[in-house]
């Protein structure tokens, strides 16, 4: 029997409402007036017939006038033309047919009916068939390009989701009152707020509702670990998989971007005072972003002939293209923010210069010095440290050599050493630039992989072998220098170590021998003293890294802040960004108070 | 952009000598400091070491021997070209404080460095000797400024043509033997004369400063394409050099480094014939 059920919904103002058979969402048929076009027939003919997409607001309206009892005939999706006149079911009113379509809520997809006779207003759920038919909305997969295919290309992986995909992805968030998402974010985006507005379709206004607190949505929907962040935290996670925010976050910035519906606000540098930025990568970037946004005069010095730091050198284009960081970089310009490309700070102006000329100075660096493992052989050629293939590829573009001038590192067999994202990228750069075959060597085992799953999953599907619990002791190389081979040993997993996983103990006797053309380390990165050597008196610890105080990331110099991997080491791109985020709150704070001293 | 605003070539063409205007780093390189250059959008990144700096007029001098694609096309560049990025000054200065009597050895474009840090060094008090050497007459740099700054100045010609027929160990060794006031012997030049010169200094157990040229993309720490092996460790030339002392360097091993992308220059220099 079928029941009124309604008011179990009625509290979502606006349904998302799919057709049964393509699963395509009716409600942008209409958008303007939030209708919802079917096609019907009446009478033989086809006619068009409007719905109110609001459920309080159910009005028909047709292209004919329909005469009040008159039942129509048939009614198709405008997308698939199939006909969504459910036979099995009778309106209780009237025992007229019913059409049948699919709306999502509480992250379900319930069957939903409307009666096709003209002047009966019912519509309704079948509880029956709802606890019969209702499937959970798994959490969404996003198109990607096919493995084949894409390992000869650099074209990003995944596609990203559809205005489909998003909306039904969207469902499945809870809007919970205490939501742990967004203390799993660094920077704590509204991400129940910006996901309510996906629902609605409100594609637009989601993406900026992110960016009050994320200018970098684009880049973060992409390579923030979602996983070990808001996902991790997700309630919908406990029992099923969580909502995919990230591709949710990834898809609203693309849609902004593409649609053109990006607005630069018109900030004037009214406060009087200016800060310099050292290092245009993802905290620097925020910090730029904050500060401008506030009203002060903002100057970022970059040492690279391109801005964007890791996002441009680091990250392959496959991962993160090009042309949405600097899409994004060129919004800070359009905000004001001025670029200095090739200024490199420490020998060409030193901290202490920079202090004289600005009011408050960033440092936002990062960690570029590449760790090598002090082997014997290391120095062989086509022996490379991930930053040098990396920086080849992704920033002097070598894999168009030689149009582009710097020679592009090839082999037939590669070996990546080391089990991070950074590897993986190597790696998959590699099988794109035709090696035959590679493989990753990493001491461990698969469960401590660094890597995020996602990355290593691509890098499997792509061809690349793995030899886990393997070490490197040292490489051969034949009378041309170049490396041949890498001797390695096995290694076996001892008790947890300080960082937690287990220590990785060298199995004596078990040497063997891996042949490569081309090695490259991935073992991570150091602190790059190039900028310290003009400012001694920075406060440092035994690694290299500048010390500040984590409630404001300010230095051992007042008014000279830093943050991102400078300070932390080898770390994640949201992570930088809210280490800029809390330095730029502080820099505020203490500016305003300058400011109003005078 | 960086333009340059004077031209001048020397060495029957084969050695380019440019100054650009790049004020910033003109008032704060040093002697033996170099600035990474790419001349265009798709160019690569070459270090070069900086052979003069005016701060006054905010030039820097470059002089480079024209070796593969990137010097050629520098070569074709006149005076109110551009050269689209200039970074630097990148590596530690050298050491020019006053050592006593220092030795200046200098071969081929070498002589171009080595006349930066030998004003330094004249500067700083010391005496200088200078040595410079060459193929023959005609590729002799900067032996008018050299003989300005030197106390003495020894020149030697591969083929006899000019100065002593020999290669700049020749009165390198005759020095060492007769002259007990040297303090510091100071080489650049091709990879084969540091390290003949550093095998002879060694016999006299003399300190010898090199600076080294290898590959290097960013110039700042970043790649460790640069890296090369000082007492059997690694360093990387652009941040903990260029300068290193002779007798810790590993020069075969430099010069392999060296030579990994000689087949790419070719085949990048057959693209831009085409």
């Amino acid at each position: 029997m079928l029941e009124h059920d309604i008011k179990t919904l009625k509290n979502k103002i606006f349904l998302n409402i799919y057709c049964p058979h393509c699963q395509n969402s009716l409600n942008v048929a209409d958008k303007g007036k939030n209708l919802l076009v079917y096609k019907a027939i009446y009478k033989g003919e086809e006619i068009q017939l409007k719905l109110g997409a609001y459920l309080d607001n159910y009005e028909t309206e047709t292209s004919v006038p329909i005469e009040s009892g008159e039942v129509l005939d048939d009614l198709l999706c405008p997308k698939c033309n199939q006909s969504l006149v459910d036979n099995g079911n009778h309106c209780v009113e009237c025992e007229s047919p019913v059409a049948r379509v699919t709306v999502s809520a509480q992250s379900r997809l319930i069957p939903f009916f409307y009666c096709l006779k003209s002047g009966c207003q019912w519509h309704g759920l079948s509880k029956a068939d709802e606890r019969k038919l209702k499937p959970k909305v798994p959490r969404q997969k996003m198109p990607e390009q096919d493995k084949d295919l894409r390992t000869h290309n650099f074209q990003e992986v995944p596609y990203g989701y559809t205005g489909e995909l998003a909306l039904l992805e969207a469902t499945r968030c809870l809007q919970c009152k205490k939501p742990l998402c967004v203390d799993g974010c660094p920077v704590n985006v509204d991400i129940p707020a910006f996901i309510a507005l996906v629902a609605e379709e409100k594609f637009d206004e989601a993406a900026k509702k992110i960016k009050e607190t994320n200018v970098l949505p684009a880049i973060c929907g992409r390579v923030c670990p979602q996983e070990s962040q808001c996902e991790k935290k997700c309630i919908v996670g406990v029992k099923d998989e969580p909502v995919a925010i990230g591709r949710l976050e990834r898809f609203v910035a693309d849609y902004e971007r593409n649609m053109g519906l990006v607005k630069v606000p018109n900030i004037k540098e009214n406060l009087g005072q200016k800060i310099a930025v050292v290092g245009s990568g993802p905290a620097g970037l925020t910090v730029a972003a904050d500060m401008r946004s506030l009203g002060y005069g903002v100057t970022i010095l970059e040492a690279s002939h391109v801005t964007g730091g890791v996002l441009t050198y680091g990250i392959p284009e496959f991962r993160l293209p090009k042309a949405i960081v600097q899409f994004e970089i060129n919004y800070l310009k359009e905000l004001g923010c001025r670029f200095e490309l090739n200024h490199v700070v420490g020998p060409l102006t030193s901290i202490e210069e920079l202090r004289q000329e600005f009011d408050a100075v960033f440092i936002g660096v990062g960690a570029g010095l590449p760790v090598f493992m002090n082997i014997e052989g290391e120095a062989l050629g086509y022996v490379y440290s991930a930053n040098e293939y990396l920086t080849r590829i992704n920033l002097m573009k070598a894999y168009l050599f030689p149009e582009y001038d710097t020679p592009m590192p090839r082999g037939d067999k590669v070996v990546v050493i080391g089990g991070g994202n950074v590897a993986m990228d190597c790696a998959r750069n590699a099988i794109r630039t035709g090696s035959k075959e590679v493989t990753i060597v990493y001491r461990r085992s698969r469960n401590e992989l660094p890597a995020r799953l996602e990355e290593v999953h691509h890098a499997e599907e792509e061809g690349i072998q793995f030899r886990l619990l393997t070490n490197p002791i040292r490489y051969i190389g034949n009378s041309q220098s170049r490396v041949t081979a890498l001797e390695c040993i096995k290694m076996e997993l001892g008790e947890p170590d300080s960082s937690g996983r287990k220590r990785p103990i060298p199995i004596e006797g078990s040497n063997f021998i891996v042949e490569c053309d081309m090695a490259i380390v991935a073992i991570g990165t150091s602190s790059n003293p190039i900028i310290f050597k003009t400012t001694p008196d920075l406060e440092r610890n035994k690694w290299g890294y500048i010390n500040v105080n984590p409630e404001t990331n300010e230095t051992s110099i007042p008014l000279v802040y830093a943050g991102g991997d400078i300070v932390t080491g080898s770390a994640t791109v949201i992570e930088a960004m809210g280490a800029g985020r809390i330095a730029a709150r502080d820099m505020h704070k203490k500016l305003s108070e300058i400011r109003n001293k005078k | 952009m960086f333009p340059i605003v004077n031209k001048q070539t020397m060495a029957k063409g084969t050695i380019v000598r440019f100054d650009i205007s790049a004020p910033k780093i003109a008032r704060k390189v040093k002697a033996g400091q170099f600035v990474i250059i790419r001349v265009h959008e798709k160019g690569e990144r070459i270090p070069l070491t900086v052979a003069e700096a005016d701060a006054f007029i905010g030039t820097i001098t470059i002089i480079f021997q024209v070796v593969g694609k990137t010097t050629a096309l520098m070569r074709s560049l006149n005076e109110g070209d551009m050269i689209q990025d200039v970074v630097g000054p990148l590596g530690k200065p050298a050491e020019t404080h006053n050592h006593g009597t220092v030795v200046m050895v200098g071969g081929g474009t070498g002589v171009a460095i080595l006349y930066h840090v030998t004003k330094a060094m004249k500067e700083a008090g010391n005496k200088v000797i200078g040595i410079i050497g060459a193929r023959e007459q005609n590729m002799l740099i900067l032996e008018e400024e050299m003989r300005v700054l030197c106390d003495e100045l020894f020149i030697t010609t591969d083929d006899g043509s000019y100065g002593m027929k020999g290669f700049v160990t020749d009165p390198l060794r005759t020095l060492l033997t007769e002259r007990k006031d040297i303090n510091l012997v100071y080489a650049i030049g091709p990879i084969i004369m540091m390290k003949n010169v550093c095998k002879l200094t060694k016999e006299f157990n003399m300190r010898t400063m090199v600076s080294l040229n290898p590959v290097m993309i960013d110039g700042t720490g970043m790649c460790g394409g640069c890296r090369v092996s000082i007492d059997g460790k690694t360093k990387f030339c652009c941040v903990d050099g260029p300068d290193f002392d002779g007798h810790t360097v590993d020069f075969d091993e430099l010069e392999k480094r060296n030579s990994l992308y000689l087949k790419d220059e070719k085949d990048s220099l057959l693209f831009s014939v085409h």
